[in-house]
Formats: structure tokens, C-alpha cells, sequence
């Protein structure tokens, strides 16, 4: 029997903040050499777990502590965070905001200037540790000059030097594009296996985690641990969906044709499922009894690019180049690609925040002759961030702004926020401050904002980024039900599931060029624009081609379908 | 934004860049504090020159700098202008001379007054390119490791060139909220009336405030995840030793606030009076 490394006893913790207790008579053991993953939706204490594990609580986060937590043997109520370091490295969620060195070298050695090594010492460690992950010639870049994946390598680096035996990673693929997300999936993998850590991963994209083997998967909602089972014996139980976590797409379409999944023992990868004709034979039956419903499109041209492009700089790499593609009154646009490929450039460039090269034309209006503010009330642009837009105190105020200031009368201010409250389902609160929102409502307030001004396009930046499925469920059934009635939408987004569900078209970019435009069942189907847009296969092609179904592509499409009409 | 319009440290091949950063503020300090004290205005020309040649030499360009430097000279120009509506006379006091050039009751201009506003000016363009080239030339990595080695608290020095890495930062969300406000019916361009620019712009700063506080809030978690300030001294990945530059730029530095204690002698005083 091995010795656990973590050890919760009867454990709970109130933040001071709060009035209710977050975490509520937590039992756990974790034993050195575990991988496990920590799901549950937003707000279910499974941050606050992570937060005990590296001393974080009751360090920095004060609150009232019962039960006991050992982390290492130690307990977290006797240990400062100093000591705790050694135990635990942590990698925070927004590998952007924990650089701290302006190279990336130097923030690789920011713990070890902590602990006052000599300077020889420290490059020498440095250098094995990024010959070790290869990225040794990142070394004297900015970390913000690097792509997502290549962001999150640094940030591991950074705490590898420590040799600690837990690893924590909060929500290592919020930010990432698909393909990095594999990669960094696999390099957790492969360090973990070297150093024999306890590798602990908390993220509720549960199919993306699971790319590479889980020992565990501890299900957390509401304060209470729900679930703690081996990957497999979780699987089967169903309880993902139960709490608004996402179950692996595979394993949903499997359920969807009946194939009976309770007799097959292992399904966490889809390579070692059992291929028999008889779930075969299911899955193609399946697919053909599929109504497969097209969406008519009138094909009525609004918003046309002519050879658009930008540059930042002169030695920026990768300029925006070229750009050409009519988008269509009534569009539902998915803009996808790598980190740094020009997604955001394009839509600033199209609102007007940044001059371009080339032409954009909205119904034959040259846009160039429009200030920004012109421009607004016909194209509307949600940021990722909805702090960098929200201004006012109050909700009503917020989404009043750009009426109040174009001078409209307050009578008909009232009107249309109103109606726009309603639309966007924010009406019960109309009178509350924003601080008291939830991320995801706080999106919707900056969504209304921009929809009070009926602009004929909205364009969204990552509109679900780090959202459990919930929320995300949420904001995407609302963008629908906004494209039902008219409105052409644009999203910039790395979930290739929202792509499939929820948009009819997708442009692809790499190295900021326009790669392809076309449906999203073609792009993700299509193996070498896959590699070049640094997208990832879906589970559903994956699962159809290792069943060897005669048209993977319609049972994607098959499937695509059927969720959307549940 | 634009890569050259930020107000940051920019990495670069001049002798400038390759001093030490210790070096290039005790440089700034003393001459500052040199040309803020003297009125001697050879002195003052003679370091006018010397800071324009350096700006040169760095390789900075004005589009980098256009924005604070044309925001600066407004200041300069209202600060000139109170002077000379508070005091007129001012001038004939300190030069114990008169020669009138306008005749204007209260505002009469003489020559004197005029030459003392002239070497305000000169002040001005002493030292606001030394600053400007100290913040565009100067890694603030290593500056935080020398104000440490000059006897700084380290957490203090670390503040401070977080502090100035984060220039860069909060210039860009400034542009992007300042775009996202403009988009939502903010005008701010010339276009609205200087009242209303104001009103806009205090649109801009709440948010920056939110989403500056809650990167700070970030960085400050992850620093002390990685041990900042768990021991009373720490080492530097980027620290650098002095070289001959160094210990050459440093004497003149010091042989130039010599050169005003001098000056005071000369010229009886901080001023240099070429009337009497």
C-alpha cells in the first residue's frame, strides 16, 4: 500500500468573503505517482481544492478551516506558503498574466533567484530544464511573444526547476488552440512519467484531458466530492453530464446509437475500444436512419473584404495578408486557428480599431469613409474580456451608453433597453449593479450593449472561453436564437465542438493568411488544413474511422444534427 | 497597437542599451538635479545638446516618444505662460537690469524676463529626453537587479520595474478600451468638444483601473507561488558586472555636478547674467 500524498479529513473552508462554506466535508486521498483529474462546473469548489493544495488557503485566501488537509505530510494550516512551494508547483490558469521575467530564461529562474543561487548555477539549470522540453531557443524571447502552447511549456519550465513531487495545472487548456492543447496534454504526460510527480489537473474539458491516461477522476459540485473513481468506472456511471460537465463526444454518440457501453470495459481512448461488427453495424444504421437537415442560405451578400491585411510592426513575423471572403446577411461564421494567426487582428480591423490595408465594403458602402463609431451601428464587437468594456455601475446605465450617447431620448432609451433586456434575458435584473453578475452574465450585459444598437453584425472574441458547459450552453443557445432572428454572427473561437454545433461556415487561419473557408465538417475532416490552422480531429471522426464506417463524414454530420435538434 | 508607438523598453545595439542600468540612473539623477539646480545657461545649452545627440545615438524614434513629448510641451507652455502672468517682473529682479522690448502696463515684456523663461525652457529639454531615453533603453529587469546592488530592497527595486514593464501593458488595454468606448458612441477624437474628450476618457479609466487591479492581483499570487520575498536577499538571473563605459559615464556624471558647484562660484549665484 502506498502512502498518500494529499489527505483530506472531513475537511471543510468558508472564505472570509462568503457566508456559506465552499468546500463542505471533503474526504480524499491521493497517493504519490497519481494522475488525476479535478472536474466539476464553475463554482464548485475545485479551485478552492487546488488552492489548499499549494498552500494558497489559508495563506493568502483567509478563511475558516475544519477537518484536517496533509499535503506531503504537512498541514496546511501549520505551513507557510514558502514551504508549501517545494511541495507544490502550481501553473495557473493564465499563463499570459504569471510571467513575471521579461525573457523567457529569466522567468524560468524567477524561483531560483528566490532562492538566491548563484548566477552560474542558475543558467546551468535553466538550460537543462529547456533542452529538456525544447525550448531552447526560446530562451531569450519575451514570454509574451509566444504562442499559447509554447506559453504554457515556459510556465511548466518555470516550475520544474523546484523538483516538487505534486504538479497542479489550474485549467492548463482555457487558452489554447486545439493543437496545443494535445501537445501540452502529452508533455504533462511525459514529464509526469520521468519524474514520477502526482500530477493533479483541474479543467472541466474532460475529452481533451483524457487525450492522454487519467488514473483518476474526482468530479467535485457544490462543495461535495460527487464522484471519485478510476477514469473507466466514472465513465460509465454517467454522473458528468448530471453536474454540467461535458462527457466525451464519442462516448455521447456511442449512447446516441444504442451501443451498449456498460459491456465494454475500457472507454477512455477511443484506440482501445473493442471494434466488432456488431457496434459497427450500429453506428452505420445509425447514421443512415440520421435525418440530415440543411439550412437553406439565401446567399445575400453584406460585409465584402478586398485583399485586407495589417502589420503591427515591421519584424512582426506573421502580418495579416490578403484577406478575401463575402460574408452573407444571416451568416453564423466561426473564425478559427492558431494562437496568433490573425483571428483578432481581422475583426479589429473590420470594426474599424485599426486601419487597414485593402478594401472592406458593407453593402457597397466603402467602411473606410465611417469613424469607429459609425461603423458601431452597423457592426458590433463583443471583446473577450468584459471588463475592458464594461463602464457603468449599473446594468440598465451600461446598455444605455451608446444610446445616451448619440443623443437618443431617454423615452426611447427606455424602450429599447428594455427590449434588449429581455432578448437577452437580463430583464429580472435590470436594476442590479453589474458587480453582482456571474462571468457569464457579465458577457450578456456586454452582448446587450452592443445589441441595443441593432448592428446587422455582431462579432464575438471567444465568446466561451473558459466557461463550463453550462454558461456556454447558455451564451451559445442565446448567439443562436439571435441568428434565428436575423442577425449575422461572427465568433472567434478554439472549441471546435461550437464550431460543428452551432456555426454553418468557418474561416480558417494560419500565419495570417485566410487558409480556408468552407463548411466546419469539411475543415475538421480534412487532414492537412487541420494541421495547418493547428486544429484538432473531432472524437466523432476518430471514433468513425476506427469503426470503419464506409462515410465518416456523414456520421459526424449525423451526430452534429442529432444535438442539435435535443 | 502599433509595436512603435509604446512607451517601454525596447531591446537595441547602442552604446546606450550596453551600459549598465545602475549606471544609467545615477547619470540621470545627477544631471537632473544639476539642471534643475543651475541657471547657467552655457551649462544648460551645452547638456541640451549632449541629450538630443544621445536620443540620436539610441536609435529612438520619434514616432516612439511624439505622444508624451507633444503631451509635455503643452505643460511646459502653460507652466511658462503662468509664470509670466503671475510675475512680469520676475526677469528684472533676478538680472538687476531692464530693457523693455513691449510696453503693456502690467505684462510688460523686457528682455530680461524673457531670457529667464528661455532657460526654463532649456530645462525642460535637458532632462525630459534623459528620462525618455533612460525608460526606452533600459531593460527593467536589469535595472530592478542594480537599484538591488546600489542597496535597494529588492522587493522595492522588483516593484519598480514591474512597474515600468507594465507601461507597455496598460498603453495597449488603454487602446483597446479606449476603441471598444469610442465603438459604443465615445467620440474622442477632435471631432467632440474638449468637456466631453474629458467625460470620455473617465469612461476609459474605470475599466483600465478593474482590469489593471485584477492583473495585479495575478502576478502578485504568482510571484509569491515562486517564493518572492521568502528570504532577505536574492540573486539575478540578468545581473550585469561594470565595464569601462560604466565607470566612465558615472565620473562624468559626477565631473558635470562638479562642474556646477564651479558655476556657482562664477557666476556669484545659480544664475548666469549676461546683462550687467
Amino acid at each position: 500500500m502506498t502512502e498518500p500524498i494529499i489527505e483530506f479529513k472531513d475537511f471543510s473552508f468558508k472564505y472570509n468573503s462568503q457566508a456559506e462554506p465552499t468546500l463542505k466535508n471533503i474526504n480524499l486521498k491521493i497517493n504519490k505517482g497519481e494522475k488525476i483529474l479535478l472536474a466539476g462546473p464553475s463554482g464548485s469548489g475545485k479551485s478552492t481544492i487546488g488552492r489548499c493544495l499549494n498552500g494558497l488557503i489559508p495563506n493568502i485566501y483567509q478563511g475558516e478551516v475544519k477537518g484536517k488537509c496533509l499535503v506531503n505530510g504537512k498541514d496546511i494550516t501549520s505551513t507557510s506558503l514558502f514551504d508549501f512551494s517545494f511541495t507544490t508547483s502550481t501553473i495557473l490558469q493564465d499563463a499570459d498574466s504569471q510571467f513575471i521575467g521579461l525573457t523567457v530564461g529569466e522567468d524560468i529562474a524567477f524561483a531560483l533567484e528566490n532562492d538566491c543561487q548563484p548566477k552560474d548555477k542558475m543558467h546551468q539549470t535553466v538550460n537543462q530544464w529547456a533542452d529538456e522540453l525544447k525550448i531552447k531557443e526560446l530562451l531569450t524571447q519575451s514570454p509574451q511573444s509566444l504562442s499559447g502552447g509554447q506559453k504554457q511549456i515556459v510556465a511548466l519550465a518555470g516550475v520544474l526547476v523546484d523538483e516538487s513531487p505534486i504538479l497542479l495545472f489550474d485549467e492548463p487548456l482555457a487558452n489554447l488552440d486545439p493543437a496545443s492543447g494535445l501537445k501540452t496534454m502529452a508533455i504533462i504526460d511525459k514529464i509526469q512519467k520521468e519524474l514520477n510527480a502526482t500530477v493533479i489537473i483541474i479543467e472541466h474539458r474532460v475529452e481533451e484531458v483524457l487525450s492522454q491516461p487519467i488514473d483518476r477522476i474526482i468530479l467535485v459540485n457544490e462543495g461535495t466530492i460527487v464522484a471519485d473513481q478510476p477514469t473507466n468506472q466514472l465513465l460509465h456511471s454517467h454522473t458528468l453530464e448530471k453536474i454540467g460537465v461535458r462527457e466525451p463526444l464519442y462516448l455521447k454518440a456511442l449512447t446516441a446509437a444504442d451501443v451498449n457501453l456498460s459491456s465494454i470495459k475500457e472507454v477512455d481512448q477511443i484506440s482501445t475500444l473493442p471494434v466488432s461488427e456488431k457496434i459497427s453495424d450500429k453506428l452505420a444504421a445509425w447514421t443512415k436512419q440520421a435525418k440530415i437537415t440543411k439550412k437553406e442560405a439565401d446567399n445575400l451578400p453584406l460585409l465584402k473584404l478586398d485583399h485586407v491585411g495589417y502589420q503591427y510592426s515591421k519584424n512582426q513575423p506573421y502580418p495579416l495578408k490578403d484577406v478575401s471572403t463575402t460574408i452573407n446577411q444571416g451568416d453564423f461564421i466561426s473564425i478559427v486557428g492558431q494562437n496568433g494567426a490573425g483571428k483578432t487582428t481581422l475583426c479589429r480591423t473590420i470594426c474599424g480599431f485599426i486601419s487597414n490595408e485593402g478594401k472592406i465594403t458593407l453593402k457597397d458602402q466603402n467602411l473606410s469613409d465611417l469613424s469607429i463609431k459609425e461603423r458601431a451601428e452597423k457592426i458590433g464587437y463583443v471583446m473577450q474580456d468584459p471588463n475592458q468594456m464594461i463602464s457603468q455601475k449599473m446594468i440598465f446605465d451600461e446598455i444605455a451608453l451608446g444610446l445616451r450617447l448619440r443623443n437618443v431620448d431617454e423615452e426611447t432609451i427606455k424602450q429599447k433597453v428594455d427590449q434588449t433586456l429581455k432578448i437577452c434575458g437580463l430583464y429580472p435584473f435590470r436594476h442590479w449593479p453589474i458587480s453582482a453578475l456571474s462571468f457569464g452574465q457579465k458577457k450578456r450585459v456586454t452582448i446587450a450593449a452592443i445589441l441595443v444598437l441593432e448592428p446587422e453584425i455582431i462579432i464575438l472574441d471567444e465568446p466561451t472561453a473558459g466557461q463550463d458547459w453550462k454558461t456556454y450552453t447558455e451564451i451559445m443557445s442565446f448567439l443562436k436564437h439571435l441568428n434565428t432572428i436575423g442577425k449575422t454572427i461572427i465568433i472567434i473561437t478554439h472549441d471546435m465542438h461550437l464550431m460543428l454545433e452551432y456555426t454553418s461556415r468557418s474561416l480558417a487561419f494560419a500565419k495570417g493568411k485566410l487558409i480556408a473557408d468552407t463548411t466546419p465538417i469539411e475543415l475538421l475532416t480534412n487532414q492537412a488544413l487541420i494541421k495547418e490552422a493547428s486544429l484538432k480531429r473531432t472524437s466523432l471522426y476518430d471514433l468513425a474511422k476506427h469503426y470503419n464506417l464506409p462515410d465518416p463524414n456523414k456520421f459526424v454530420q449525423a451526430y452534429i444534427n442529432f444535438e442539435q435538434q435535443n | 497597437m502599433n509595436d512603435s508607438k509604446i512607451l517601454g523598453y525596447q531591446p537595441g545595439n547602442s552604446f546606450i542599451h550596453a551600459l549598465n542600468a545602475t549606471t544609467k540612473m545615477i547619470f540621470l539623477i545627477l544631471v537632473s538635479i544639476a539642471c534643475m539646480v543651475t541657471y547657467d545657461t552655457r551649462f544648460l545649452i551645452a547638456i541640451c545638446i549632449l541629450s538630443l545627440i544621445l536620443l540620436k545615438v539610441a536609435g529612438i524614434k520619434w514616432k516612439q516618444v511624439s505622444f508624451i513629448v507633444k503631451f509635455i510641451i503643452v505643460f511646459a507652455i502653460i507652466n511658462i505662460i503662468a509664470v509670466f502672468i503671475f510675475q512680469p517682473t520676475y526677469g528684472e529682479i533676478l538680472y538687476h537690469s531692464k530693457t523693455v522690448l513691449i510696453n503693456a502696463g502690467y505684462f510688460t515684456l523686457t528682455a530680461q524676463e524673457l531670457f529667464y523663461l528661455f532657460n526654463v525652457i532649456l530645462k525642460y529639454i535637458c532632462s525630459i529626453p534623459l528620462v525618455l531615453l533612460f525608460l526606452l533603453t533600459t531593460n527593467p529587469s536589469q535595472f530592478a537587479a542594480s537599484l538591488n546592488k546600489i542597496g535597494v530592497s529588492y522587493k522595492v527595486a522588483y516593484a519598480v520595474s514591474l512597474a515600468l514593464r507594465y507601461i507597455p501593458n496598460i498603453q495597449e488595454s488603454y487602446w483597446s478600451i479606449s476603441a471598444a468606448q469610442q465603438a459604443r458612441g465615445n467620440e474622442l477624437s477632435k471631432k467632440a468638444s474638449l468637456g466631453k474628450r474629458i467625460h470620455g476618457i473617465l469612461n476609459i479609466v474605470t475599466p483600465l483601473i478593474f482590469s489593471s487591479l485584477d492583473r495585479i492581483d495575478t502576478i502578485s499570487t504568482a510571484m509569491q507561488l515562486r517564493r518572492f520575498g521568502s528570504k532577505k536577499k536574492r540573486t539575478w538571473y540578468v545581473a550585469e558586472n561594470f565595464n569601462l563605459a560604466d565607470y566612465l559615464v558615472t565620473t562624468l556624471a559626477f565631473i558635470l555636478v562638479l562642474v556646477v558647484i564651479l558655476l556657482f562660484k562664477v557666476n556669484s549665484g545659480r544664475f548666469y547674467n549676461p546683462f550687467v
